[in-house]
């Protein structure tokens, strides 16, 4: 019987001995497996672990205009951190640092307490961009309040008010999906890169390459070491072309208007100034912009954040009419072209009117000087319809519409030029003839940016001498910065030097009595150029609407040089429903008379014209008595294009 | 019974072992916790180790037999207590696991691995029969069952797990056939899958299967779950052969260095040579104690040696296991070492009960 005395099973205890065993030994394998096997390995996680590498940023290149003025910079920018692992009770203090920060106590304990979960060793952003007084509060502080810390950054600075702001652009933090692309591959998240305009298309040359540090850490992600340090590269600043005297000159003369006023020199392509109404304030995406005040900018009908320099495509009207006028004249047909215009004719069974009937007035008999000064629809679509819309899209082509000017910068809008392959690739249907009258006063299909404008008639103007337009000169760049884009630095579109003469010449007349823009005439001043005003919805259409059409108001264009022929200087203004050319032609006036004025300005201008300087002097000379004389001199010498040096000794001195 | 006990039968080799691996305890608790916001407990854990030699003087005083008899109320108490905890308990972290008495917090779980302990040896000793039965099987899970399904009520994981070596020890000693066993671990696989694979069924809650896991592969999750396992690994493994600097602890970057993870913290001071010898103490500690068993008296005083031998090994083994990464993170101290007060008393009280048996080896 079994008894309590019974002995339990002797080979039942041994064998849980042996297990035991077994269980141990299981154990030494493991820890051998770590601690002699893999001690390498585990050595270098425990390095890890405790060394981190700080980045040191990289201050970002200043953008300087043609001059040398700094338009864009860096300033320091600290926030206030709170550090969450300290023993300091933070209910308490809240409120001191809330009244030291300026910040309302209940939404900096809400977002203190938002981050509850996170561990504690990541601290908490308070505040940003704080003002030297916060950073002087934090700094006295060190004792009371030290769960407070600041960590610097660089921020930009941009100019004031939205100048320049489309064409310098904006920077911010480089995004997941950028990330992700092949030309991103060596930037880290976190890295502020430029996201539009100059910082975006120099993003390489202006931002510098962070540095490291290297610092021993706990695992509350204190610094309690430090080892070695690479030191950080600053970005190189950047020249553009730009004058900054003329862009506020462009800016000023723009106003509040929507629209785009853009300035370059026809000879070089060099962009002169630049500007895009309605404006937004870089300054704003600097420190973290918020979610609100992005959507305002981006569902903002005006689009404040396009560059409608060259991103907005729009038809341009009347001035298409000097392109036409070329190709009528290279054509042969243009020259002895005269036309009667009582107010509009018709063509394919419908009439289309001239604007003049407005004015309750008739053109009456026009030839193409003329109907460039005067602006005549109806020769513009009778020469429109005897080139057919081949012949105008071919030399429309050639001076660049409906192509991306290769301007460097980001995201151009190519514009539109219809042809009829255009048509039958886009809307698999035939060209109508019809459409090319439209299109022969530049409405209809046809879409320009305001730099492909201005492109293709200085370069008429220039006797189609075509130049890619760029904000940064390319000898200013360092050698392996890949070129914007493959349009070549000039391009020769073959015009005749008299029809050169002719179409330059009524585009003087335009500003002059009897043209289209009288009032923007410039005194003194070689001053040419084309008015235009465009529809943006059709006739039929805005009478369909009634009172709502009203509200479609035309744009107004206006494209000048300076001088006529080989201008220094072309400018072109886009009035958003400004309806009138002549109002944008004002505009251009204005930039185009600062131009001028300061070029009189500059000191190094060298004289032209004859040959022959007249220079007159005084000086002294010992005569053989050995008294002092005065003697004078009137010279007449002859100037050489080769620097002469003016210290020249006059005649009898060594 | 003649009352034949005298303390030179006293266990003071075994003593002298377990105060050597206390030792070891202290000096790392001191290492481990010098810098932080814990210095000092090194002191504490002195005093309670202190509070237990002087426990286990008191309980060897007992006569087990005359426990063992008293057993059923002691298990009836010891229910009790733990419903107390789950209908008054404070909540504290989540669980309920305490109960406050006065101002002071009591942990039944803990003095319940006793008891029953002492209910499985009780239970086996007077059963008739050399093999196992089903009935025997039935109800011997069932006191270990139900206190052990309270506990996990409370929620504690953990600490239930440590009442399933005491049922399986007293099972495998009360005569477990090879079928039998065979049930068993089916039984067992069935239940993990049930656990952890039935899609609407939540035995354990899903933060408790995701800590049973993450010791599979801890990258999967670095700063959740899997966060203690790598910094254990990587503090162990940095220990090398001889020891390293211990920076992982003394960074801070090694979790609770001084309860659960006192192993890994040792390992890394002190290298492959120092774990492997605490590992060997702990060895001699355990086979002292089934040595202890084997000179039993009785049945009773076997099964009673027995139980605190598994229960102590599979601390041992859950708790070197997780610091190596071949086990789940499931807050079980390695016993002696690690710092805290029931842990140490519970081992004293235990180790009280084995000396109570050895002390009486020679009545009867």
């Amino acid at each position: 019987m079994f008894s309590r005395d019974d002995k339990v099973s002797a080979i039942r205890l041994t064998a849980v001995q042996y297990f035991i065993l077994v269980i141990f030994m299981i154990l030494a394998y493991g820890l051998w497996r770590l601690q002699v096997m893999q001690s390498d390995f585990y050595a270098q996680m425990a390095e890890k672990n405790r060394i981190r590498n700080v980045p040191i940023l990289a201050p970002r290149g200043k953008i300087l205009d043609r001059n040398g003025t700094v338009i864009v910079e860096n300033y320091p920018s600290f926030s206030a951190l709170l550090l969450r692992d300290s023993t300091r009770d933070l209910n308490a203090d809240s409120d001191a640092i809330a009244q030291g920060l300026h910040l309302d106590p209940k939404e900096m304990r809400e977002r203190i307490h938002k981050f509850i979960s996170m561990p504690q060793y990541q601290p908490i952003f308070l505040k940003d961009d704080i003002t030297q007084d916060e950073l002087a509060f934090i700094e006295s502080h060190r004792n009371e309040l030290p769960e407070l810390d600041t960590i610097m950054a660089h921020r930009r600075l941009y100019p004031r008010n939205g100048f320049m702001a489309h064409l310098i652009g904006y920077v911010g933090e480089v995004t997941e999906d950028m990330l992700n692309q092949p030309q991103f591959e060596l930037y880290n998240p976190g890295d502020v890169v430029g996201v539009s305009g100059v910082e975006k298309q120099y993003n390489q040359i202006l931002m510098g390459k962070n540095g490291s540090r290297r610092a021993l850490v706990n695992s509350r992600g204190r610094e309690v070491g430090r080892l070695d340090e690479t030191a950080a590269v600053p970005g190189k600043q950047l020249r553009l072309t730009v004058d900054v005297d003329l862009q506020i000159a462009a800016e000023q003369a723009l106003g509040d208007r929507n629209g785009a006023v853009v300035a370059m020199d026809p000879r070089n392509g060099e962009i002169l100034a630049m500007v895009s109404r309605p404006t937004f304030n870089p300054n704003d995406f600097s420190v973290r912009i918020s979610r609100n005040e992005w959507s305002r900018l981006v569902n903002d009908d005006d689009h404040p954040l396009l560059n409608k320099a060259i991103q907005a495509q729009l038809a341009p009207g009347s001035t298409f009419k000097i392109i036409e006028a070329v190709a009528g004249l290279q054509e042969g047909i243009a020259q002895d072209m005269k036309v009667n215009c009582s107010g509009g004719a018709s063509f394919y069974g419908r009439y289309f009117k001239c604007w003049v009937v407005a004015e309750h007035r008739v053109h009456g008999s026009v030839d193409i000087s003329k109907a460039i000064y005067q602006s005549c629809d109806v020769f513009f679509y009778t020469l429109g319809e005897r080139l057919g819309i081949g012949r105008l899209a071919k030399y429309a082509t050639a001076f660049g519409l409906g192509q991306k000017t290769g301007i460097d910068l980001p995201q151009e809008v190519s514009g539109v030029m219809p042809s009829e392959e255009w048509k039958i690739r886009n809307f698999k249907q035939k060209w109508f003839a019809g459409e090319t009258i439209s299109v022969s006063i530049g409405q209809g299909a046809v879409a320009v940016t305001p730099i492909q404008l201005a492109r293709a008639i200085g370069a008429i103007a220039s006797g189609g001498l075509a130049v890619r337009p760029h904000v940064a000169n390319p000898t200013d760049l360092p050698p392996n910065v890949v070129p914007a884009s493959d349009v070549p630095d000039k391009t020769n579109i073959p015009i005749d030097a008299k029809n050169w003469e002719i179409v330059t010449d009524a585009m003087a007349g335009v500003v002059n009595p009897g043209g289209t823009a009288p009032s923007a005439h410039l005194q003194g001043i070689d001053f040419a150029g084309k008015t235009g005003s465009a529809q943006t919805i059709s006739n039929a259409l805005k009478a369909k609407l009634g009172a709502a059409g009203k509200n479609f108001k035309d744009n107004g264009w206006f494209v000048g040089v300076e001088p006529r022929r080989n201008p220094e200087i072309v400018v072109c203004a886009l009035l958003e429903e400004g309806e009138h050319g002549y109002l944008a032609a004002r505009t251009v006036a204005q930039v185009i008379k600062a131009y001028v004025e300061k070029q009189n300005r500059q000191p190094t201008k060298i004289a032209k014209g004859s040959g022959q300087a007249d220079i007159g002097a005084v000086w002294n000379m010992s005569d053989p008595d050995g008294r002092d004389d005065l003697k004078s001199g009137h010279f007449t010498l002859p100037i050489s294009s080769n620097k002469v040096p003016l210290a020249t000794a006059a005649p009898g001195l060594e | 019974m003649s009352r034949y006990v005298s303390y030179r039968d006293f266990d003071w080799l075994l003593l002298m072992f377990v105060l050597i691996i206390c030792g070891l305890g202290v000096m790392e608790i001191h290492s481990a916790t010098m810098h932080t916001k814990f210095a000092g407990a090194h002191i504490r854990q002195l005093y309670w180790i202190g509070g237990g030699i002087v426990g286990m003087f008191l309980v060897s005083l007992l006569n087990y037999q005359a426990l063992l008899d008293k057993i059923h109320w002691i298990y009836i108490a010891a229910v009790a207590s733990l419903m107390a905890v789950l209908i008054f308990g404070t909540k504290y972290l989540g669980a309920r696991r305490w109960i406050k008495i006065g101002g002071n917090h009591f942990q039944p779980s803990e003095w319940v691995k006793l008891i029953l302990i002492l209910g499985v040896a009780k239970y086996f000793a007077d059963s008739r029969h050399r093999e196992l039965t089903p009935s025997d099987f039935v109800k011997a899970g069932a006191l270990v069952g139900i206190p052990m399904l309270m506990v996990l009520a409370q929620p504690d994981l953990g600490t239930a797990l440590t009442y399933v070596p005491i049922a399986v020890m007293g099972i495998f000693l009360g005569g477990l056939q090879w079928r039998q066993g065979l049930a068993v671990v089916l039984l067992v696989v069935l239940g993990i899958g049930v656990v952890f694979f039935t899609p609407h069924v939540h035995i354990l809650k899903s933060y408790q299967k995701q800590r049973l896991t993450s010791f599979i592969e801890p990258e999967a999750d670095k700063q959740g779950s899997g966060y203690q396992v790598i910094q254990s690994l990587i503090a162990v493994g940095s220990g090398g052969l001889w020891g390293g600097t211990g920076t992982q602890t003394h960074l801070s970057y090694l979790p609770v260095p001084q309860t659960d993870f006192i192993f890994a913290a040792f390992a890394e001071e002190h290298g492959f040579v120092g774990a492997l010898g605490v590992l060997l103490l702990y060895f001699i500690v355990l086979m002292r104690l089934t040595q202890n068993a084997q000179t039993a008296p009785d049945r009773a005083g076997t099964f009673l040696v027995m139980g605190v031998v598994a229960v102590l090994s599979f601390h041992v083994l859950v708790n070197v296991g997780m610091v190596v990464g071949f086990m789940p993170v499931t807050g079980i101290p390695l016993p002696l070492m690690s710092y805290g007060g029931s842990s140490v008393l519970f081992m004293f009280l235990a180790l009280g009960m084995v000396m109570n048996v050895r002390m009486r080896r020679f009545v009867n």
